[in-house]
């Protein structure tokens, strides 16, 4: 691992921000900075959104699980609860149903002129994250820590090796993309 | 380099590409491609401007910190890699109203407006109940296989679609 570079701060704000770049350039030569193509996918008119996350997926999850064996990487799955992951997630879903966009497409709109994106969209997210930071301390222990199960893993759910959960979702996922390709 | 001025590239290329920026920001920053913090940050740091340091009191801002991080500077950098991507293939242009949503409902910039400002609050809300956004759950959790990423993507998107029906089959 590199630790020694992960705490030099100034070199890691530069790495953001180009990281940030390929990410916003790869964004907006997929379509997915566009309305259209967002909502598109919704309505299962056009599946450009899933064959980009399922294609970026099975890289990453292959090459993240490859860079943690070689003791390169280390994971970081985030701690979860129903209450957060599938009620967060539903209001969550609903926003992006009425937005059409997410916080990284909406950025990447921003980018490429959607004023629905900058004044809307990004002024609306800054608005309901501030709202949620307030109401936070209120329902942090109630709905919030609803069926907690923290920062549990597929793997170590199933008691069994990484990679023996690995390989099916790979298997999973180019299916799914077969299928959506015929489907056409 | 004609494939830097091509308006769109195939969607299997971004997707391995985005798949590879995930190697390298695991192994050069420890850290998975997410955004949504970055707007509770911005939120916190506007409202410090605005009302002063006992902002910082809040539990979450103790939790999330209202200061420029690496995540801040990555979704700068979408932004600036949109416009850089939009400029080469010569599709960069202030739109207010995105065609698909104007067929349905009418050219007014307002309404468009007032829509997406709504639809941002309430993603701004669930992005934070949830923990994560589409890059931060739906990309990053899911490649690691995290439980609570891969309830929340799904949530996300059963959430997305059943508003998306329920507004251009049922009300439009």
């Amino acid at each position: 691992m590199l630790i020694g570079i992960h705490s030099r701060k100034g070199l890691q704000l530069a790495v953001g921000l180009l990281l940030g770049i390929a990410f916003g350039f790869l964004l907006q030569k997929g379509g997915v900075t566009r309305y259209d193509v967002i909502i598109g996918q919704l309505l299962f008119r056009d599946f450009t959104v899933l064959k980009i996350m399922l294609s970026a997926v099975l890289t990453g999850m292959i090459g993240v699980h490859a860079l943690k064996s070689l003791d390169l990487a280390r994971l970081h799955p985030k701690p979860g609860s129903v209450g957060t992951s599938v009620v967060g997630g539903l209001v969550f879903g609903v926003g992006f149903g009425v937005l059409g966009y997410c916080p990284g497409t909406v950025a990447g709109a921003v980018g490429q002129g959607s004023m629905d994106a900058l004044l809307g969209g990004v002024v609306g997210i800054l608005l309901g994250a501030g709202l949620f930071a307030a109401v936070y301390p209120r329902i942090q222990n109630s709905v919030l820590s609803k069926g907690h199960f923290g920062e549990i893993t597929l793997p170590e759910l199933f008691k069994v090796h990484p990679w023996a959960v690995v390989l099916p979702v790979v298997a999973l996922i180019v299916v799914l993309l077969v299928l959506i390709e015929r489907a056409g | 380099m004609e494939w830097l001025t091509m308006e769109r590239w195939s969607p299997y290329a971004v997707g391995i590409g985005i798949g590879v920026l995930s190697w390298i920001a695991f192994v050069l920053s420890d850290k998975p491609l997410g955004c949504s913090t970055a707007f509770a940050r911005t939120s916190g740091m506007i409202e410090k401007m605005l009302r002063g340091r006992t902002v910082l009191d809040r539990p979450y801002y103790q939790k999330f910190t209202p200061e420029i991080d690496w995540e801040w500077m990555l979704v700068i950098g979408v932004i600036v890699g949109a416009f850089l991507s939009a400029t080469l293939s010569k599709t960069f242009g202030i739109e207010w109203v995105p065609a698909y949503w104007q067929a349905a409902a009418g050219e007014s910039a307002v309404i468009r407006w007032i829509v997406a400002l709504l639809g941002g609050v309430v993603m701004g809300v669930g992005a934070r109940w949830a923990g994560g956004c589409t890059s931060g759950h739906g990309i990053s959790g899911t490649m690691q296989l995290a439980v609570s990423s891969w309830l929340a993507a799904m949530s996300f998107f059963a959430g997305g679609i059943a508003t998306a029906m329920l507004i251009y089959r049922v009300l439009l």
